[in-house]
């Protein structure tokens, strides 16, 4: 196990220090015209973080994502265990769940602000519907393919469909159900950014939109540079949880 | 099968009317959606005026463009990993994260870079769809079974040879699978950047009525790339699931 952490470990080094690399580069090629080094964005983003509206977008993104990240989990885990538990339902509405995964929801995105007017409810409604198939998706096929000796078992005892989703159901799919909230983490996190870039008076996706219109070049890398590690960081750690559960 | 459909038929038409039920109720205005019918008729209306089709076709050339250069060097890359088990494991993670980044917070730099015309939104299309094409051509090579490589060899097939007459019909379903994605998310990229800022395009229609409270035309063209959007994803799943069913049998 230790060798091979280590080589996951430098395999990563040499990923991060690669990616810098190629950054630098462009930079050097493209110039000050469109780009910014590493060391400047990075130096950039440090002022930024000294600057009280800068918390409050990122504040305002933050608990946008969270409401959305909770709705999203409660309304996937839900739909996934009634579709799962109904065979018929399931099978029927699967294709249809990945056929709407597919479709560009942000062109829903109008018929959301229309209905919720443009604001924090507007985004939260947004992040939720880019979280909620994936979710469900993977609840559905983790409840599916719970092992029938388990399912067995259950009746055997006379469970109550409560009390079989809650010792049974649910101890058994808690692997898959884990994937199906770390992928959907990443999308509602993309949805919120997302809804903020369309239409938003405050949040990190309204003020990178915001730099283009002033051409402001450090806070456009900057904000983008954050929002990469941001995401990229909480999924790698989730990634190794749910690497943990699925071998555990 | 048919219990199958009838089912997804059921839900759609309920759903349909659920929303015809509500616009007619009142408790959907008409600002935010007009009921189901008139969406329909401007929908017709559109499509028989032929308004907007430049615009169609130029977002669905944009489409083509990211999804062709994606698939092609996706394919290619996928294949060069395939043999260098190093940087193969390098990348990994970065495959593994990917889908997790913003990718659209990449948009406002790419303006900037190169201006606001097709390149940023074929740009991010392309972005969105690759990774998906190297991943999945990767896992259908990881897939070929050691005892058609050896057969290859025994039998002196050349390089071409074996890729021609084994590891291509094998990785057949994947690589139909990579299209599906990276047509997607190709039409993803370029819709949504559309959406966010641009000239043209059927996005960039969608948010200037939008503006304009011109629920008209709004919702025919959202309509329209949710149809496209969903026979475009039915008819590859169709495909992948005609080409898997073959190898069950086979």
């Amino acid at each position: 196990m230790q060798p091979q952490e280590n080589a996951t470990f430098r395999n990563a080094v040499i990923l991060i220090v690669g990616l810098f690399v190629v950054w630098e580069l462009a930079y050097l090629v493209v110039g000050d015209v469109a780009l910014r080094s590493p060391w400047q964005t990075i130096q950039f983003l440090g002022k930024l973080m000294q600057t009280d509206l800068f918390w409050l977008h990122l504040a305002d993104s933050m608990k946008a994502f969270a409401v959305a990240l909770v709705i999203a989990v409660v309304l996937g885990l839900l739909i996934g265990f009634a579709l799962g538990l109904h065979r018929l339902s399931g099978e029927a509405m699967e294709p249809m769940l990945v056929a709407l995964y597919s479709i560009p929801k942000i062109t829903l995105y109008p018929i959301i602000l229309l209905a919720f007017g443009i604001g924090i409810s507007a985004k939260i409604a947004f992040g939720a519907i880019h979280g909620i198939i994936p979710v469900a998706l993977f609840t559905l096929n983790a409840v599916r393919t719970t092992r029938p000796i388990l399912i067995k078992t259950g009746r055997v005892l006379k469970l109550s469909p409560t009390v079989m989703v809650r010792e049974i159901l649910f101890p058994a799919a808690v692997p898959e159900i884990f994937t199906g909230i770390r992928v959907g983490f990443s999308l509602t996190l993309i949805g919120t950014v997302l809804g903020e870039m369309f239409a938003a008076q405050r949040g990190l996706g309204y003020l990178l939109m915001n730099a283009i219109s002033l051409y402001n070049i450090d806070l456009i890398m900057s904000v983008t540079f954050l929002l990469i590690v941001l995401a990229a960081s909480v999924n790698m750690a989730l990634l190794v949880i749910d690497r943990r559960l699925h071998h555990g | 099968m048919s219990r199958l459909r009838l089912y997804q038929i059921a839900v759609v038409a309920g759903f349909i009317l659920l929303l015809e039920a509500l616009c007619l109720a009142g408790v959907i205005d008409k600002i935010t959606m007009p009921p189901p019918h008139i969406i329909l008729l401007d929908f017709f209306r559109m499509m028989m005026a032929g308004r907007y089709f430049d615009e169609i076709g130029k977002s669905l050339a944009n489409v083509l463009v990211a999804f062709v250069s994606a698939y092609l060097i996706g394919v290619i890359v996928g294949t060069i990993l395939h043999g260098h088990r190093t940087t193969r494991e390098i990348l990994d993670p970065l495959f593994a994260t990917y889908y997790a980044i913003p990718v659209f917070a990449f948009y406002p730099l790419f303006i900037v870079m190169f201006g606001l015309g097709d390149g940023p939104q074929i740009l991010i299309g392309f972005m969105l769809a690759i990774v998906a094409v190297i991943v999945t051509t990767l896992n259908g090579l990881d897939r070929v079974p050691p005892v058609l490589k050896k057969t290859a060899r025994v039998n002196g097939l050349s390089a071409l040879q074996t890729a021609r007459r084994i590891t291509l019909p094998f990785c057949a379903p994947y690589l139909l699978t990579a299209a599906k994605l990276a047509l997607a998310y190709a039409f993803i990229g370029v819709i949504g950047s559309e959406f966010i800022m641009a000239r043209s395009g059927m996005g960039y229609e969608i948010s200037y009525a939008y503006t304009n409270f011109d629920n008209a035309t709004m919702y025919p063209l959202i309509l329209l790339i949710l149809l496209l959007s969903i026979a475009a994803n039915s008819l590859l799943s169709r495909w992948e699931k005609i080409l898997l069913a073959r190898r069950g049998q086979g």
